[in-house]
This record gives structure tokens, C-alpha cells and sequence, in this order.
């Protein structure tokens, strides 16, 4: 406890360790790599059982409708179709329905009508991909259309018609619930009382997180020994598990939780969007359930993008108070939260709009008030992330778009201003009128480095000769506050279960390391970084530790990876442990030198008598001893677990910034230099840090310029494939530029926070304020995301600017 | 369904296989060959994730019915390494952290192949139109580029004696 207590949060700038050892700090290659550029990883669609069967879907054409009937009798004539499931089948076993991680129901099956285009309406059984396919195109569904609703303002008009009967006449509306943070009175009186106030409408449109695997599993019930393994693509393992086995009881089916095994293979990128239990997985379960063969469903990519679970869609309304001379006083923010027919979020459970409430960033002033309110529309469930920790991107998105208004409303430089209104170092733990205590940071530190790296003061007087030509360029910053890590147990459970983490590490005779994790890897590379904590803390190599996750019967229980929570969490859990077995160590290196255990310092890997360095024992040496010679009264072995429950949240930040050029006849964006300075605090391992930061920027200039999930007036999805949902290629991706600041959490053991996330949450306004630069002398205040050429081009048209 | 027979040369070995005309090559692959190291990640040929070369040339193998390759030669992912030795492309891939979920990586690798066959010596901006018929939502795509220049300027090097060697096209 003595070492947890003297190493949490010291500042780790350069590497303790040897390169050999490769501890935190050394840009260790990936020991997960080996089977991938071979092709020889194994994920969801390479699971394959004996005797499988495949499951395939009937989707709703209709936003919402009402089902008259379902044939399948010609389907069951299909080669190869062995069953055919509905709604009214799974009724009967209490199944038709599915408790949400948010606590609301969905639908596994409709029984009497369908809530959104593309709806799961029936499932296949067949002997094969194609002959389940066969089968869905020979499934006759009559329906009835019913009106539609998209937008979620008129949802809550008193005479919109009630999407959810089910929920009873106490809840004859479409408003699903109200959440509200800080103080609303006060923060009234402060913007009264404001010198400026800027006030803006700020849509956050509904996107897709499009991994390029899409979802699936294999479920494959043993009926003789009751036994249910579900090889499945999911973030978060055990939370499914434990579900699974309460909708089991829920059901009345004999399926326990300590038969059911969650095995999660290799995944193919998750960004949130494997969280959510979507109906073909629970199809897939009682498929196999009914036909005691494994059940394989594998999503295809339009079904993936037009019923799997959204992120943002997110109408904000947004009030900013200031002086004249810039300091901001107060922040009032109204929000519509479009969650679809449900509300499937995977948000924790006291947090209906996640950690919306964030939304003061890295600001220093004292009244803010945050309404959310949730409606219900027939689309697919939102609520879901996108490489984003719980609604933070839309909290940073609102809150730097609108520092960005205020400072070109007064005609201040936002560097300036942002530089002005910053909390400063020495004002942490900080609390927010919202009440978060952020940890630690330096954001003029990591503002003013980006500035430097960019040559900001240049591209300002290039800007100002380009206008003077007629020539469209812009800057834009951004200075995020994240928040991740859930979370202390206290304020964070899903569905009632605490949101800490676990780890349990063993230390085999003769040196050698398995460790099991809580948390899961999409291709963050857990292998290696959670490797790299445990030789950091007990000076065994990288090459020498294993590390495991992603199953149920073997892992230790844990809430899983989303919301850059490994690290934060889990990383603390690996650390812990591994002191634990230090703690053990030390002993055992007492018994073998022969000295008392004050008398023992610990160094590069071994315990030496102070002042006798000759006088060691390496911890290969110790944990050989654990087994063969360990001290009376002592248990033999060399194990420990942990399960943490961290005190606070971590709080990474960085500035961003962004350099545009548009095309006056085209309105097109190029983005021509991107700086993302970013603090994480200590680096477990430069280069995934890196990796990390790259592809979150990329999935922060995704959205900024090209991705929209949008639906027309009859609930048709407008993208619902690859061919108009349009994922960055190689070249539209700029070439980013990293820097880095190091402020370590002071609470985290190893002073780390996360990082997987703060790229993706801060790129978007970054990239917005820049297009919306290049344009304000035009008169135009803000332009919603995606920046698309048509919006560009139409709102140059409108200003009179042409070729 | 009626069936045809069809004989194709993958990674060099002689395949042969009773398939319904309608199956598609990435089918053949993963779920009658048991060569899983080839990827599908959507239905329209736009993320490449299934990308192997036919003939040497760069085909989407969602996109192409295994009767077409019929008589010709494939080379997969699980052709690229001799044995223990890598390819100088997989070793990029790994030395540069070219991949993160690796979901792509078989695709983006055998794209790279033959866009490094056609163009030893390419520029950043023709490695980034090279890829451009393959997504990733990992990496960002910058240490992409710097794996395949890595790759690039390796098998380029006089000492190299890595050139990938096409197999036969099977008659």
C-alpha cells in the first residue's frame, strides 16, 4: 500500500525500465500483431461448430407498421430452411421483448408492429448462408403502414400520436425522460446580468460507428450438459452474460449464469457500437436454444447500418454570458435527445444524457445549467457511442463552437480568448458548477504548443492576405476537456452493476506471467500495453507476460471497454495487482536473503539489502521460490486479483488545431493542416498512443465532413450503405501532426488517464470553427455538421460568392 | 442448385471444388477453402477488406463469383509469408503499427502488393489513391502510408531477394 500510495500519479516522462524489460514509456511492438498481418486473427464469422446452422433476418421495409400476417410457409419449402421465427413465437416464451442497458424494452421480434425501417420482423434457420438467405426473400409479410414519425420536436407536440403504448397510460406521450445539472436560478441571473450573450442552434446529426466488421455471434447451446457458449462481438462480455441470464430467468429457460460462457474472439473495431445486445444476437440464443445446434447470425453491412445502434442526434440549444472584454460568466444549454423507439444508450445509469454535463470544458466560470430531454421517433434505438466516452462530443462540440461565436462576436482572437477563460493549472482538482472535480491539467501549456507548432500568428497573416484576394481559409481551435474512465462506484453502474474493473495476474514457477483483464480489446492492443503495466511494476519482460480477456469462464468479471475506460480502470486494476504481488514478493525475498523486509529496496526488477547491492533476489528468482521455497505460515504461489473502483474520473484535454481552404465554386473543405497536441497524462506506450490519436482524429474528421445518418419524412434511412454513408478513404484523410503535454492523474496508480476517445471529441469543433472562420465575414455564425460541399456551396450561393 | 466444378490455383496449390454458380469467390475462401485470413466488410465493394489478387491483379473478392476464377490463380493473405520469413509488407505493417483491429489489414496488405508491383517507388499521395478502395476506422491510415513505404523502399533494396513471385495459372 506504501508503494500505491508513493507511485500513484508521479510524473513517468521518460522510460524506467529497460528497453528489454519495455515498461511504461517504450514504444513496444504489438504481440497481437503476429496474427493479423497473417491473416490468422480469429474473428466472429471465422467461428465455425460442427453441425451449425445459420440464422439470417426479415427486415421491415416501413418506418412504422402495422404486421396483418406472416407467411413463411413457402420459406419452409426453401432448401436447406429449417425453421422460421416470429414475434408471436417468441411471445410465447416471453422473449418477444428485451430489457435495453438503459432500462427501457425493446423488441427482440415485433409481435403486432414495427417501430423504424430495416426492424428485425422474422428470423431464418437454414443449413447454410445462402439458403437462409433464400429463405428471408421467401417470407411473406403483410403490413399495414402507419404514420411516421422522424423529427423529435414534433414527437413531443401535444397531438402526436404515442409510439410506445406499452409503456402504459401513465406514459401517454413520446417524452421518454427529463435530466437536468447545475443551477438553474443562479445561472439565470448570471446571464441577466451578462454584458454579451451569443446564443446559437446546434444539431449534432445522427452517425454510425461502421466498424469494418459488423456484428454477429455464434451461439451454440448443449442441451445435454446445459451449457450456452456465445462466441460473440461484444465490448463489454460479462455485462452480456449476466443479462443473458436474466432474461433467461425472465423467460422461465434453465439456462444459469455459470452455464453461460461469453467468448469474444478477436474483434474488428467496436467504437461503441458492440456494446448494445441487438436482437440477433438473443435470436440467435433461442435459435440454437430450440434446434440444440449452434446458431450462427452474421450482420451484413446495410443491416448494419440501418438497424444497429446510433450515436449523437443531439439538438442543442446553447447561451453563452460573457463581458465585454470576453471573460466568460455562464452557460445555459437546452437539449432534445432523438433516441429512436427506445432508449438503448449504453450510458450508466444515473446518467441519462452520459456525461453531458461537461459542457463548461475547459473554462473557468461559475453558473451553468444543462437540460436534456429524451424522445422517442420511429428510428433505430440511439444513443449508443461513437468512439466517444458517454455524450461528450457533443458537450465539447456545443461548448467550443460557441467559445469560438463569443470570441468573433467581440472581435477577440479565440486563441486569446480561449487562453483568457481557461481553468489554470493551479486551480486543480477543479470543481465545475456541474460538478465534476477535474484531476489535473495545463491547458495554456498544451494550447500555446499547438499554437507554436502550427506557426499560428503566421497563418493569421496569411489569412488576412488571402481574404483580401477573395480567397476562403480559415482556422479553427479547439480546446477539450475529456472525461472517462467510469467510475467510481458511487455515481456508475450499468443496469445496477458498479462500474469498476478487474485484473488477476499469476506469476508461474518459473517467471513467467498470465494476466486476464476485465476490459476488452477492439484493437486497442491490450496485449501489449496491459503487458508493459505489469512489467513496469515487477521488472518481468514484455515477452514474458500474457495477457488474456474476452472470456467469461476465465477473465474476472469486469464492465468491459468502452468510454476509454481500460486504462483508467482497468490499467489501475493491472498496477494494483501487480503490487500486490510485489507486496507478496518482498517477502518471500526476505525469507530467501535472510533480512528483514524494511531492509529490502526494490530496483530494476529484483529486491536488494539496502547498502549490500550484491545481496538480491530477481523476481524470476522469487516467484521460482513461491513454489519451491516459499516462508512458513505463508501460501505457496504467486497470484493476485483486483477489482478497482477508482476514486474519480480522469480528465485527458488537448488543443486542437485546424487549417481550411475551401473551393469558392464548390463549397468543398480541404483540410490543410490538422495539430492535435494531446495530454493523457503518463504514456503507457508512445506508438499505440499515437495509433490511438490518429484514427480517433480520423473518427472526429469522419463526422465533421462527410458522415450523416438522415431519414426522409417517411422514416426511409438515406444511408444505409457504404455507398452514402461515406467513411474517409486514404485521401481525403489529412496527414495529422502530434504533439504531446505529460500532466499525470494524481489519483490513477500509474498517473495514467485515457486516451482511445479525446481525438474523436476534440477534432469535430476544431474542424467546424475553422470552416465556420473561413466564412464569418460572410455573416455566417455556424454551419451544422457534416460540412458537406452541397451546405457549403448553398450558403455560398446565398452570400452572393461565386467562382 | 445445380453445381459446376471449377479448379483454381490459390497460394500456389491447386484447388478444385463443386460450387453453385452464384457463390461468390470471399465465400469460396473463407467458408469451402477454410481460408479465413480473407475479410468481408460490406455488401458494395467500397471497404476493400476483402481485396486478393487474381492473376495479380487486385480483385474484391465479394465482388466476383467463384466460377469466375475458374482456371485462375488467387493469392490471399495466407500466401503472403515464406514460411516463418514475413513479407516485407507484413513486417511494415507490424514495425510501423500499420493496423490496429487488423479487421483490414489482410486487405489493405495484398492491395499494397500489387499496388508496390505496379509502382516500386510511389509517392505518399499515390500510396493514399493506391489504398483508397480500402477503409479503415482504426489507424487514421498515416502509419499505413509509412508501412507501405517502409515495404516499398525493402523491396526495392538490392540485397532484397523478396520479390514476390507469382504462381502459375493453373490450366
Amino acid at each position: 500500500m506504501t508503494d500505491m500510495m508513493t507511485e500513484t500519479g508521479q510524473l513517468k516522462e521518460t522510460p524506467q525500465t529497460t528497453e528489454g524489460v519495455g515498461g511504461m514509456g517504450h514504444s513496444v511492438k504489438r504481440k497481437e500483431d503476429p496474427r493479423f498481418i497473417r491473416g490468422q486473427g480469429e474473428y466472429i464469422d471465422d467461428v465455425n461448430l460442427p453441425g451449425q446452422l445459420w440464422l439470417d433476418i426479415v427486415r421491415s421495409p416501413y418506418a412504422h407498421a402495422k404486421i396483418k400476417s406472416i407467411d413463411a410457409s413457402e420459406a419452409l419449402n426453401v432448401p436447406g430452411v429449417a425453421a422460421v421465427v416470429t414475434g408471436k413465437d417468441l411471445d410465447g416464451y416471453k422473449l418477444a421483448w428485451m430489457p435495453t442497458l438503459a432500462g427501457d424494452m425493446q423488441m427482440v421480434l415485433p409481435v403486432d408492429t414495427v417501430m423504424y425501417q430495416s426492424q428485425e420482423v422474422a428470423a431464418v434457420i437454414a443449413t447454410s448462408r445462402y439458403a437462409a438467405a433464400d429463405g428471408v426473400a421467401a417470407v411473406i409479410v403483410d403490413y399495414e403502414p402507419l404514420p411516421v414519425i422522424v423529427d423529435p420536436f414534433k414527437s413531443l407536440e401535444p397531438d402526436a400520436f404515442v409510439l410506445r403504448p406499452d409503456r402504459g397510460p401513465d406514459k401517454a406521450n413520446n417524452h421518454i425522460w427529463h435530466w437536468e445539472s447545475g443551477d438553474r436560478a443562479a445561472t439565470d441571473s448570471a446571464m441577466d446580468a451578462a454584458e454579451v450573450r451569443v446564443s446559437e442552434d446546434i444539431y449534432i446529426p445522427r452517425i454510425h460507428v461502421a466498424s469494418i466488421e459488423t456484428c454477429g455471434c455464434v451461439a451454440d447451446w448443449d442441451p445435454v450438459r446445459q451449457q450456452l457458449t456465445l462466441h460473440m462481438t461484444s465490448q463489454a462480455p460479462h455485462a452480456i452474460r449476466t443479462v443473458l441470464a436474466l432474461v433467461a430467468g425472465g423467460a422461465g429457460l434453465p439456462i444459469y449464469e455459470q452455464n453461460i460462457r461469453v467468448k469474444t474472439h478477436d474483434i474488428g473495431g467496436g467504437f461503441g457500437g458492440k456494446v448494445p445486445v441487438y436482437p440477433g444476437y438473443v435470436l440467435a440464443v433461442a435459435a440454437s436454444f430450440l434446434t440444440g445446434k449452434p446458431v450462427k447470425w452474421i450482420e451484413d453491412r446495410s443491416e448494419n447500418l440501418q438497424a444497429d445502434s446510433f450515436a449523437r442526434d443531439y439538438h442543442i440549444h446553447a447561451e453563452l454570458g460573457a463581458t465585454k472584454a470576453g471573460k466568460i460568466t455562464s452557460l445555459k444549454v437546452k437539449t432534445i435527445a432523438d433516441h429512436g423507439y427506445t432508449d438503448a444508450a449504453a450510458d450508466p445509469s444515473k446518467f441519462p444524457a452520459g456525461l453531458f454535463n461537461v459542457i463548461t470544458g475547459s473554462y473557468d466560470f461559475d453558473n451553468a445549467f444543462v437540460e436534456v430531454d429524451g424522445v422517442y421517433t420511429n428510428k433505430p434505438p440511439g444513443g449508443v457511442a461513437y468512439r466517444c466516452s458517454f455524450r461528450v462530443t457533443e458537450a465539447v462540440h456545443a461548448i467550443e463552437r460557441m467559445v469560438d461565436i463569443l470570441a468573433h462576436d467581440i472581435g477577440k482572437d479565440p486563441a486569446q480568448l480561449r487562453m483568457e477563460n481557461f481553468i489554470q493549472p493551479e486551480q486543480f482538482p477543479y470543481k465545475t458548477p456541474t460538478g465534476w472535480s477535474y484531476d489535473s491539467g495545463d491547458y495554456p501549456r498544451a494550447l500555446q504548443k499547438a499554437l507554436d507548432m502550427i506557426g499560428y500568428d503566421d497563418l493569421r497573416k496569411e489569412q488576412l492576405e488571402k481574404r483580401a484576394k477573395g480567397e476562403l481559409m480559415g482556422i479553427g481551435i479547439s480546446s477539450f476537456t475529456e472525461i472517462v474512465g467510469a467510475g467510481p462506484s458511487h455515481d456508475f453502474d450499468i443496469l445496477g452493476i458498479k462500474m469498476f474493473d478487474s485484473c488477476e495476474i499469476r506469476v508461474h514457477p518459473t517467471g513467467k506471467v498470465l494476466a486476464r483483464i476485465g476490459v476488452q480489446s477492439q484493437g486497442q492492443g491490450h496485449e501489449t500495453t496491459f503487458a508493459q503495466i505489469i512489467a513496469e511494476e515487477l521488472g518481468f519482460p514484455v515477452a514474458d507476460i500474457k495477457i488474456e480477456y474476452g472470456d467469461t469462464d476465465t477473465a474476472p468479471y469486469g464492465l468491459g471497454t468502452y468510454a476509454s475506460r481500460s486504462t483508467p480502470v482497468a490499467g489501475a486494476a493491472t498496477a494494483i495487482a501487480a503490487r500486490k504481488i510485489r507486496d507478496k514478493s518482498r517477502k518471500i525475498a526476505a525469507h530467501l536473503l535472510e533480512a528483514s523486509e524494511d531492509d529490502l529496496e526494490w530496483t530494476n526488477g529484483k529486491f536488494s539489502v539496502k547498502g549490500s547491492p550484491d545481496k538480491s533476489k530477481t523476481i524470476q528468482e522469487i516467484a521460482f521460490a513461491a513454489y519451491t521455497n516459499h516462508p512458513a505460515g505463508m501460501e505457496a504461489g504467486l497470484e493476485a486479483v483486483d477489482y478497482y473502483d477508482p476514486p474519480n474520473l480522469t480528465f485527458p484535454f488537448g488543443s486542437y488545431i485546424c487549417v481550411v481552404d475551401i473551393d469558392r465554386g464548390t463549397g468543398q473543405v480541404k483540410v490543410r493542416r490538422f495539430v492535435a497536441v494531446d495530454d493523457c497524462g503518463n504514456i503507457i506506450n508512445p506508438m499505440i498512443v499515437d495509433g490511438q490519436i490518429h484514427g480517433g482524429l480520423t473518427m472526429g474528421f469522419a463526422p465533421s465532413l462527410y458522415e450523416e445518418i438522415s431519414y426522409d419524412e417517411l422514416g426511409n434511412n438515406l444511408a444505409g450503405t457504404f455507398m452514402d454513408y461515406l467513411l474517409p478513404t486514404a485521401v481525403e484523410t489529412p496527414a495529422w501532426e502530434t504533439g504531446k503535454t505529460t500532466t499525470p492523474s494524481p489519483h490513477h496508480p500509474i498517473g495514467a488517464k485515457g486516451v482511445g476517445e479525446s481525438a474523436t471529441v476534440g477534432a469535430p469543433p476544431a474542424i467546424a470553427n475553422a470552416v465556420v472562420d473561413a466564412l464569418w465575414h460572410l455573416g455566417v455564425r455556424n454551419v451544422d455538421i457534416p460540412l458537406t460541399p452541397q451546405k457549403i456551396w448553398a450558403i455560398l450561393n446565398e452570400k452572393g460568392v461565386t467562382a | 442448385m445445380t453445381t459446376q466444378h471449377i479448379s483454381l490455383t490459390v497460394n500456389g496449390t491447386v484447388r478444385e471444388a463443386d460450387v453453385e454458380p452464384r457463390l461468390l469467390l470471399v465465400h469460396l475462401l473463407r467458408d469451402v477453402f477454410e481460408m479465413t485470413g480473407t475479410h468481408i466488410g460490406c455488401d458494395t465493394s467500397n471497404c476493400g477488406a476483402c481485396t486478393v489478387l487474381v492473376d495479380g491483379d487486385s480483385a474484391k473478392s465479394c465482388t466476383m463469383l467463384a466460377v469466375s476464377a475458374n482456371g485462375h490463380s488467387v493469392k490471399t493473405i495466407e500466401g503472403m509469408a515464406d514460411g516463418a520469413n514475413l513479407h516485407a509488407l507484413q513486417q511494415a505493417f507490424w514495425d510501423q503499427h500499420g493496423l490496429q483491429c487488423g479487421f483490414c489489414t489482410p486487405g489493405m496488405i495484398m492491395q499494397a502488393s500489387w499496388l508496390l508491383a505496379r509502382n516500386p517507388e510511389p509517392t505518399e499521395m499515390e500510396i493514399r489513391e493506391g489504398i483508397a478502395g480500402n477503409l479503415c476506422r482504426c489507424t487514421g491510415y498515416v502509419n499505413i502510408v509509412k508501412a507501405i513505404e517502409q515495404a516499398a523502399s525493402e523491396l526495392r533494396a538490392p540485397a532484397s531477394t523478396d520479390a514476390p513471385a507469382e504462381p502459375a495459372v493453373a490450366s
